[in-house]
């Protein structure tokens, strides 16, 4: 039973790094309608950043500050004026393809400084807890704790404070949201910096374990994904659950069914919920127009 | 004397506590064309969709040269000899105008295997160029339908209903949208339509829901008044336009 | 006009296709017989997403299963000409089953549910070693014979791919050309609307996978014996997105689209091996480049131009038009 109490904390923490990808992406997918398949690599890019300005002998704080600044600039302001607002009156799919074809270029962009794997300093202490039996680590703790701190955060941000109902109004109704004279480009600009600030805080929390590789972005990116989808990608409480569910479930099923197929019961599930809920387990059904 | 083509008996449909359409009935004789108007909301859309198996009534039959066809899927409808068009357009965008008017009877003609080795035009070049020639398509024949001017738009879909030579049609709003000076036209080809197509030539029977007043006035025989869900009046346009009730609760105010 | 072009461009083509693996060494006969593979995996997934407008993100386990079809049959001791339809056979079922999420969801839900296909297909090979040897994979797959004439070397297995994708390239050119291909169109254009004219909306769905699929496994079948050397890798997720980029690069829809999809998408990445980091760098930005600019494909810019030129043309003849009647007008006052 302990095992099971060790597996499911750990398939938790986990499942908040996915569920921080996963809420980036839903968001941009309420705002503007894009399908972010370069979501993985937005997590791996921070992570260079990070280390490249510590190389520069910067303490972590200032780095992981400006490879903020720098992640609004580029995957949030240039990705949005670069490839989604030109692409946008084409339709879904071509931002798919354009995602895709800007995440092959990111990673290999990356691997062309080098394929090995950079480790990463850890924000927690190497600590071992022993909490009625069941042995957690403080990453585990602290991952989990910043991660939903986060998510309850962007929650609160838009659900309490102007800006944050207005970015709500324009995900909504975009029509509707213009007419009551809310500065829609703006507040899907305001999304996608988001996005890039979740994908920091992902970088930070989610490298140590996963080491700087320009191939770290690919499992995150489809898990997120998963999540995203799990939970239902018009409705952002349900990244975090379909975060949780997918990291918990990878861990229980590894432990308990096979290996092997660990990733399968993510996909077991991401499978059924396509099928029989395509709006996700939270999600709005969309109507089929005619 | 025949019965009637299309019946439709005690028809309701209601959404949650909103009642939609509640227990419409009427009849339509072949060769007619008959009228639906009525204000927004007052259940036309439901009633059209219900007969056209969009949605699924709540209660009522619907019957079509006597066989119940109450829940049929539209491809069965179809199949059946029921065309229809959309409120809004509805083309193959990429495809030439030709080509939209040829894939619209195709369907009709053998099987899905025979298809297979049948002709690129299936044998309804013929037919397909009649109907360009009658709507005046035929400078814009071999462009993609998706390039056409609205107006141009609306009557490759018009034509299209017409392709597989259904007994009955069902026409949403076919003056929506468009230049009023194209109106009068529409109007004509329908009424030439309706005595020169259907099965074997025979006239076929359209019903026509149009909020263009004029429009469903000049062309209908028989025009049904819809008010709330409910019938108000039915009959032809002079009886319609000297029923006091009708002029009160809608064409008065 | 357009049509005469189209023909002589093919015959130059096909003659190019004929006599160039003489002034090739083994391993560009090699690349070309690769080329053709892709070339006839794509064409499916052209019919599957250009055509009939499926969003298939699970193609390259279509060609994965016509692979290890082959691959298994062989080793356990029956003919390549038995592997052959039976892999055909297997994925036009299994294609049939894909399909019906099709008739569920549609667009980005579809996508992500055939995506879901193939990662399970995938965990399958992978796992499954008693059958596909996992990440070890099924080696020594022998090439097949062809009325006794041995197609174990690169020329005779090329020529012998050669002729598959041509007899495959016109049967799906003479589907295209019957009802059936006015019937797909119709179904990506505008499904709703195609059901109300008499489409079977469900059958044509399920066939486009189904037929697709047909074409990704013969491909994988003659891969499995060109390379002789099959392991789960190149029939993941990562080669159904390529794939699906090859035909959205060709342009979807345009029958000789996966054509120049294949080449940029395989072909140049493969003969460039040495750089292929700095290729896939440029070949992503290049597809992002692409959406933005040509977002129907590198087969779309002559309708481009055309339509650029009409459009120029009637504009002119506007312009003459108004000119004409001003200077009309002009003489009107004068007289």
């Amino acid at each position: 039973m302990a095992d099971f109490f060790q597996l499911l904390f750990s398939g938790l923490a986990t499942g908040s790094i996915y569920a921080l990808a996963a809420l980036g992406f839903t968001l941009l997918w309420q705002a503007s309608g894009t399908i972010n398949f370069a979501q993985g690599e937005f997590v791996m890019l921070p992570a260079f950043a990070m280390l490249a300005f510590a190389s520069f002998g910067m303490p972590m704080p200032l780095s992981f500050f400006l490879t903020i600044v720098l992640a609004i600039a580029v995957l949030g302001w240039a990705f949005k004026r670069g490839i989604v607002d030109p692409l946008f009156r084409y339709g879904m799919m071509q931002i798919v393809v354009a995602t895709i074809g800007l995440s092959i270029a990111m990673r290999n962009g990356v691997r062309l400084t080098g394929a090995e794997a950079h480790p990463f300093p850890s924000l927690f202490a190497d600590r071992i807890y022993n909490i009625a039996g069941v042995t957690v680590t403080q990453s585990d703790i602290g991952t989990l704790v910043l991660a939903m701190l986060l998510v309850i955060g962007t929650q609160a941000f838009l659900a309490r404070t102007i800006t944050g109902r207005a970015m709500q109004a324009v995900a909504q109704n975009t029509e509707s949201a213009s007419v009551l004279g809310i500065n829609v480009p703006r507040m899907i600009f305001y999304t996608f910096a988001i996005n890039a600030i979740l994908a920091c805080a992902a970088a930070l929390l989610v490298t140590p374990v996963y080491l700087a590789k320009f191939d770290m972005g690919e499992s995150l990116g489809t898990k997120a994904f998963f999540a995203a989808v799990i939970g239902g990608f018009n409705n952002s409480r349900g990244a975090l659950l379909g975060g949780l569910i997918v990291g918990v479930g990878e861990n229980l099923a590894a432990a308990y069914v096979s290996a092997a197929y660990k990733d399968a019961v993510a996909l077991a599930l991401f499978m059924v919920v396509i099928l029989f809920k395509p709006q996700g387990l939270l999600g709005r059904k969309e109507e089929r127009k005619v | 004397m025949s019965g009637p083509l299309l019946e439709v008996k005690g028809l309701k449909k209601s959404y949650g506590a909103i009642r939609a359409v509640g227990g419409v009935s009427f009849q339509v004789m072949p060769g007619e064309i008959f009228g639906v108007i009525g204000p927004n909301g007052s259940g036309k859309t439901t009633m059209f969709n219900s007969v056209l198996g969009q949605i699924e009534p709540d209660a009522g039959e619907i019957h079509l040269n006597g066989q119940n066809i109450t829940g049929l899927s539209p491809l069965q409808l179809n199949q059946r000899g029921v065309g229809r068009t959309f409120q809004t357009l509805q083309v193959f965008g990429k495809m030439s105008v030709r080509d939209n008017l040829i894939v619209a009877a195709q369907e009709h003609r053998g099987t899905m295997w025979s298809r297979m080795f049948a002709p690129g035009d299936s044998g309804l070049g013929a037919k397909a160029d009649e109907l360009i020639d009658l709507f005046g398509i035929r400078h814009v024949a071999d462009k993609p339908a998706g390039s056409l001017s609205y107006g141009q738009q609306k009557l490759v879909d018009i034509a299209m209903a017409f392709m597989s030579e259904p007994a009955l049609v069902l026409l949403d709003e076919p003056c929506a949208g468009v230049n009023p000076s194209l109106v009068g036209g529409i109007s004509t080809l329908l009424k030439q339509l309706n005595q020169q197509s259907g099965v074997g030539k025979r006239a076929s029977s359209f019903v026509v829901i149009e909020h263009n007043m004029d429009f469903v006035m000049d062309l209908c025989h028989r025009i049904m008044v819809m008010v709330e869900g409910e019938v108000m009046a039915i009959g032809t346009p002079d009886e319609i336009r000297a029923n006091k009730q009708v002029l009160a609760a809608y064409l008065g105010s | 006009m357009k049509k005469q072009s189209a023909i002589i461009f093919t015959s130059v083509a096909l003659l190019a296709l004929l006599v160039a693996p003489h002034f090739l060494k083994s391993y560009g006969v090699y690349l070309l017989t690769y080329w053709l593979v892709f070339i006839l995996a794509a064409m499916g997934l052209n019919l599957t997403v250009g055509y009939a407008g499926q969003k298939s993100l699970g193609h390259a386990a279509f060609f994965g299963i016509g692979a290890y079809t082959v691959a298994i049959m062989m080793k356990a001791g029956f003919s390549f000409w038995l592997g052959l339809p039976a892999a055909a056979a297997i994925c036009f079922v299994t294609g049939i089953l894909v399909g019906f999420p099709a008739l569920r969801v549609q667009t980005i839900y579809l996508a992500f549910a055939t995506l879901g296909f193939n990662t399970a297909a995938w965990l399958v090979m992978r796992n499954e070693e008693q059958y596909t040897g996992g990440t070890f994979g099924i080696n020594n797959i022998a090439r097949p014979e062809l009325f006794g004439l041995s197609l174990d070397g690169a020329l005779a297995y090329y020529y012998f791919t050669l002729g598959v994708t041509i007899v495959f390239g016109l049967l799906l050119f003479g589907l295209l050309r019957s009802p059936w291909g006015k019937a797909f169109t119709a179904l990506r254009d505008n499904p709703i609307r195609a059901e109300s004219l008499g489409v079977d909306v469900r059958n044509y769905t399920l066939l486009s996978f189904a037929i697709g699929a047909v074409y990704a496994g013969v491909a994988g079948a003659l891969f499995a014996s060109l390379v002789q050397f099959i392991d789960p890798a190149p029939f993941g997720v990562g080669q159904s997105i390529m794939m699906y980029l090859m035909v959205v690069i060709g342009g979807p829809g345009y029958f000789f689209g996966p054509v120049v999809g294949a080449a940029v998408g395989v072909v140049l990445p493969e003969w460039l091996r040495f750089a292929q980091d700095w290729y896939l760098f440029v070949f992503g930005s290049a597809v992002v480049l692409l959406m933005i600019w040509l977002p129907d494909g590198l087969l779309s810019i002559p309708d481009r131009i055309r339509a650029r030129r009409e459009s120029r043309e009637a504009s002119a003849a506007r312009a003459a038009a108004v000119t004409a009647a001003a200077a009309n007008a002009g003489k009107g006052s004068g007289a």
